[in-house]
């Protein structure tokens, strides 16, 4: 039953992402190019986004627990230290250089571009790299 | 500055942002994760013989299935492939993975969960990946 509501909920996410344009990397670079042609698309699939997702979670996290599980896994660490932003800078930049962020880099395989399945790749050896090679606090 | 932006633009935008937003309360709501993709792909792989890990491959494959059936259902183009080239898309690929590890999330996790969390930590770690996307591209397009 998880496996196939997780499955269920990554349709609709991918779904989510291939409709709002996020899967299109000119769209993702145009909304981070401010001082060019301005795409602000983006900024309404994040508005719409925490518009379902704030009071629903507000909701679950005061109900108790999930349908099909002991406890919620939210994390806990609400320290605001260095890995946590060298870690988004460099997100950020190579969100940037490429317009990809995970999700939609995943989505996109869907579109049997070579370049994403490399991107991809790339991906994964840079999340085993920083398991070899973390960045302490 | 130039804007591009219309009616048809929003409509696709809202209604692509409410699928994200209802598909992570449903994982919330059911499994009681959040649904952070840097930490699915990451652990999914890395535990991928553990029983109780079978959830995040699903999930995987329904990332790819989900604009398979969005773009055939709803006759969506199908997006341009990058223009970057495989050299940009492997330097990218490697900051992207090491970065949200290091940073414990990416867009949906520290975005989307994060924020409707009221996590400070998400918070943060959203400016911040915004303000080096932001400063990333304006070098990219108007300085190089």
């Amino acid at each position: 039953m998880n496996n196939l509501i997780a499955l269920i909920a990554g349709c609709i996410f991918g779904g989510g992402l291939a409709f709002s344009g996020m899967t299109d990397t000119s769209k993702v670079i145009g909304f981070l190019d401010l001082a060019g042609t301005w795409q602000p698309g983006l900024a309404f699939v994040m508005g719409a986004g925490l518009l379902v997702a704030t009071p629903s979670f507000y909701l679950l996290m005061k109900g108790g627990k999930p349908f099909l599980a002991e406890k919620f896994f939210a994390p806990e660490n609400s320290a605001i230290d260095k890995p946590l932003l060298i870690g988004a800078a460099l997100f950020g930049i190579g969100w940037g250089l490429y317009g990809y962020c995970p999700g939609p880099a995943i989505s996109s395989l869907a579109y049997l571009n070579t370049d994403s399945f490399i991107f991809v790749g790339a991906m994964l050896v840079g999340m085993f790299a920083a398991k070899q090679f973390p960045i302490k606090n | 500055m130039d804007i591009l932006f219309n009616q048809q633009i929003l409509i696709a935008s809202v209604i692509g942002g409410l699928l994200i937003g209802v598909a992570a309360v449903m994982m919330f709501a059911f499994l009681g994760h959040i649904t952070g993709i840097s930490g699915i792909l990451f652990q999914g792989i890395n535990k991928l013989n553990q029983s109780d890990n079978l959830w995040r491959l699903f999930f995987l494959a329904g990332l790819i299935i989900g604009p398979l059936i969005a773009h055939n259902v709803f006759n969506l183009a199908i997006p341009e492939a990058s223009n970057k080239g495989p050299i940009i898309a492997i330097v990218a690929g490697l900051i992207v993975g090491y970065g949200t590890r290091v940073g414990s999330g990416c867009t949906s996790g520290h975005g989307i969960c994060g924020i409707s969390r009221l996590s400070m930590r998400s918070v943060t770690a959203t400016l911040m990946f915004m303000a080096t996307g932001f400063a990333t591209v304006f070098i990219v397009n108007h300085i190089f």
